[in-house]
């Protein structure tokens, strides 16, 4: 087909010619559209190769180095599989291993709209996998009182920019249940708000955002952000067996995109560690999450042009969170940064950086900087301008370094 | 804890002064139209063989010795009003379309428009041109006819798949196809996902993807109208019109809203478009009563259910209905218009997923507004197939000029992003505008700003903007 053919002709055929076969199951498309949207003669942008990054476990082997797995599952297998199928396995493992674990939520039980329930319904039963109504404040009030009577149930939000309707029951109620309960002994322990969330590359408003911060200033909540399959899977079942409420992000642009070798046994990840994904001396990057992958792409760069030595923290678990290894990191480094992809105002970034400024105020070199989201809404148009990419990453550790 | 007891003392003596003293009592005047029996439902009952008991929270109910619970699966379905048969065939000829031939062509050219576009933006979508999309299929006579029999001033709020609300109102196609590429000229500055679309001029709220939000939204407006109403009495009353699926009608929103308007007596229509899913749920797993319908009664509020693959009854309804919303100053009424989502929940979706090919295939067949209407239309002898060829075939190429119009058209300009956070930019947005065209400086290499209208000078005009 000539490059020059005229958009109407080539449209107006496709009207003639029968209807093209609907793409696969499923219901984004992110990972080519963002890889799109880097510039043509970029260097750092659009540089986060999901085959190559150092934040996945590409061989076997090296999933199976990580000592936070118990020695038996260090052991076992692996399998390639992404994100969304990695949930899915800790939902199947739950759900066979205790019969008091429930999964529902809207649209949930065909698979859901990013495939995470896939089969679950078919083969638990409806009982225990089911649909329910749309309303994000019933399921999740819902899933307070089963959780109040000793169920297990994992309510999944379709998007995380539609969890506010629950925010009554997450904030007033699923938090301060075991507090408020006294000595009655009643609390909503086994309770899990799963939730997509985070920039896809065309997600506007509404289907973009990171809303973590609402809730890291709400104690009672554990709030967890995995990184990749392996990690969404042992936190998943960490969250399942918790004794207290917890708010899992799924980072929604990873469900496809990042792939790698997962333990086919089932294992648990703390809930209460962060992770130091790369040791460094001369600056210490926090993060969780996508941005992540941004910080890897970047430290990359910033270690060959600058000859720096950059140590990247994972958080994992947002609140409450692991403290102390993020400030013996800084202790020993000397500077800090915390990237995120929500606003700045008042985000995870601001409580990373007082507290550091508290705890290691005299060993810094320069301030705590924060590389976030702009104090705005993520407009369709102007996404790549307002989230956090490798050249923004780049340039700052550049700037903290050279302070 | 002496303080609290003190207060809870006190709280009770307020409410006892106010039972002595009803304010509706003291201000009869200042609150008119207010039905007696609500003004007596404080009195107790008078004597101890009196029939009814006037409780506060039931008026006129009276005393039974038959337990009897009410249920609801033994009773008849509420009907659905139609104005003509699958076949194009008006039912009463006496009562009629209430349409002119005219007028009809009208309605029909727009369904048509709307269905062709869908198709072209569908493909499209698919073929990467443009992110999203959402169909009309088999909805188009709901949007199309509720526009058709509104007043232009009457103010409008959407879920989303109303797209022919605004092509009946007169939104153009090159301000859809402009909403829907995210260019310069797109009334929404770029900012929302397409199908997103909204216009003041046109009297439309801008749609908003969280669902039911939009219900209280036209319950609160419909009370602006109606003191507006009384307060301008020389300008023609106008009412709020609020559309939703019946899945968003399961969102606490929805209850809410609905009881408002009932409280406040607003001047609004609620059309629920009831197309048999939620994305993937069916209406099994989203209610088990009698649709959306069956709530009206439950916040006393006057209620019909539609055939909305009849143009005619859709008219019909929404006329009727507004004659009602603006009787007595104002009350609410709630419609639901009966369909079949024949397309996919949106380009993101494969329905059959969930779903019988088969299904739908059968339901394309059984009926849909726009081929009904045609029907009719030929039955009248104004339309004929080469009437139809070449409508469509103007509209295509129409439709496709402006695609291609507003496919080359640049983007809003970068400045966009922080506008209209609030009226003003903050003192913290300018910094972080500031952070922003430095980096877009120093790594010109890394972004295609050119694609922006203004490029980075747009950021330097919103700096200085005093
Ligand atoms: C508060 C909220 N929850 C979930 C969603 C995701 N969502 C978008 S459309 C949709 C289904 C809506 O169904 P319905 O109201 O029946 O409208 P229809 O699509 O059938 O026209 C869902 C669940 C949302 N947009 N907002
Ligand atoms: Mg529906």
């Amino acid at each position: 087909m000539p490059p020059s053919l005229s958009p109407v002709r080539t449209l107006s055929r496709c009207l003639l010619r029968p209807q093209s076969p609907i793409h696969p199951r499923c219901q984004w498309h992110p990972s080519s559209i963002r890889q799109a949207s880097a510039a043509a003669g970029a260097r750092l942008n659009g540089t986060v190769e999901f085959d190559s990054t150092p934040i996945l476990q590409h061989t076997s082997r090296a999933a199976l180095a990580n000592p936070e797995l118990p020695p038996d599952v260090r052991n076992g297998q692996t399998k390639r599989i992404n994100l969304y199928t990695a949930v899915n396995e800790a939902l199947r493992h739950a759900l066979q291993t205790d019969e008091r674990v429930l999964v529902f939520g809207e649209d949930i039980q065909f698979g859901g709209v990013f495939r995470c329930t896939m089969n679950l319904a078919g083969d638990f039963g409806t009982d225990r996998v089911f649909n329910t109504p749309l309303s994000e404040q019933g399921l999740v009030g819902f899933a307070i009182g089963a959780a109040s009577e000793g169920m297990k149930p994992v309510a999944e939000i379709q998007f995380a920019d539609y969890v506010y309707p629950a925010f009554d029951q997450l904030v007033n109620e699923a938090a301060k249940r075991r507090y408020m309960s006294g000595s009655t002994g009643y609390n909503c322990g086994g309770l899990v708000v799963r939730m997509p969330c985070g920039v896809v590359g065309h997600g506007a408003l509404y289907h973009s955002q990171s809303p973590e911060a609402l809730f890291t200033h709400i104690p009672g909540l554990h709030v967890v952000i995995p990184r990749s399959p392996l990690q969404a899977k042992g936190l998943l079942l960490s969250a399942i067996q918790s004794n207290d409420p917890v708010v899992f992000m799924e980072p929604k642009v990873l469900y496809r995109a990042a792939v790698e070798q997962v333990p086919v046994d089932a294992y648990h990840l703390p809930l209460d560690k962060a992770e130091v994904l790369k040791s460094g001396k001369d600056l210490t990057v926090v993060s969780y999450g996508t941005p992540l992958y941004t910080c890897a792409a970047a430290i990359s760069a910033a270690e060959k042009d600058f000859g720096c030595s950059v140590e990247l923290i994972d958080l994992r678990t947002i609140y409450p969170w692991d403290r102390k290894t993020v400030v013996d990191s800084v202790k020993k480094t000397g500077r800090a940064m915390v990237v995120h992809e929500s606003m700045m105002n008042a985000g995870v970034g601001a409580e990373v950086a007082a507290t550091i400024q508290e705890q290691a105020f005299l060993r810094l070199e320069a301030p705590v900087k924060r590389v976030t989201g702009w104090a705005t809404h993520t407009g369709l148009s102007f996404e790549k301008f307002i989230i956090p990419d490798v050249t923004r990453v780049y340039d700052a550790i550049r700037k903290t370094i050279e302070y | 804890m002496p303080n609290t007891m003190s207060l809870r003392a006190s709280t009770r003596r307020i409410h006892c002064s106010k039972l002595l003293h009803p304010t509706t009592y003291l201000h009869t005047r200042q609150t008119p139209k207010v039905p007696v029996g609500w003004r007596q439902c404080r009195a107790v009952a008078s004597t101890a063989s009196a029939e009814r008991v006037l409780f506060p929270g039931a008026l006129n109910s009276k005393f039974t010795n038959e337990m009897a619970f009410i249920r609801p699966s033994t009773h008849k379905a509420i009907p659905t009003y139609r104005v003509m048969d699958q076949y194009g065939q008006v039912i009463n000829k006496e009562v009629g379309v209430d349409t002119e031939d005219e007028e009809a062509l009208t309605l029909y050219r727009n369904m048509v428009c709307l269905s062709i576009m869908d198709l072209l933006m569908f493909e499209a979508q698919r073929q990467g041109r443009l992110s999203f999309y959402m169909m009309s299929a088999g909805e188009e006579g709901i949007a199309v006819g509720t526009a058709s029999a509104l007043d232009p001033s009457d103010v409008i709020f959407c879920q989303y798949r109303e797209t022919g609300v605004f092509l009946q109102r007169g939104f153009t196609l090159d301000q859809f196809m402009n909403q829907l590429f995210a260019n310069k000229e797109d009334l929404g500055k770029g900012r929302n996902m397409p199908v997103h679309y909204g216009s003041k001029e046109l009297n439309i709220h801008t749609v908003s993807s969280p669902l039911a939000t939009q219900i209280p939204h036209a319950a609160g407006a419909a009370y602006a109208l109606k003191l507006q109403n009384q307060q301008q009495s020389d300008k023609p009353p106008r009412v709020a019109v609020c559309f939703f699926g019946e899945g968003a009608a399961s969102e606490g929103d929805f209850h809410a809203a609905l009881n408002i308007a009932a409280t406040r007596q607003v001047p609004s229509i609620f059309i629920c478009r009831n197309n048999g899913y939620a994305i993937s749920t069916p209406t099994s797993d989203q209610y088990r009563g009698d649709g959306i319908a069956a709530r009206g009664a439950g916040y006393g509020i006057d209620t019909l259910r539609v055939d909305g693959n009849d143009i005619f009854a859709v008219r019909r309804a929404v006329k009727e209905a507004r004659r009602i919303a603006l009787e007595n100053g104002g009350k609410p009424v709630l419609i639901e218009m009966m369909a079949y989502r024949v397309g996919h929940h949106s380009t993101s979706d494969d329905s059959f997923a969930y779903r019988q090919k088969v299904e739908v295939e059968d339901w394309k067949r059984r009926d849909n507004p726009i081929t009904r209407l045609r029907k009719w239309l030929e039955g009248r002898g104004v339309w004929d197939e080469d009437k139809e060829r070449e409508l469509r075939s103007s509209l295509r190429k129409k439709v496709l000029a402006a695609f291609d119009k507003a496919e080359k058209m640049k983007k809003p300009p970068i400045a966009s992003a922080f506008e209209g956070v609030y009226e003003e930019i903050t003192e913290e947005q300018k910094q972080h505008i500031e952070e922003l065209r430095d980096i877009l400086q120093r790594y010109p290499k890394e972004y295609d700003i050119d694609q922006h209208e203004g490029g980075i000078e747009s950021l330097s005009q919103l700096l200085e903007k005093k």
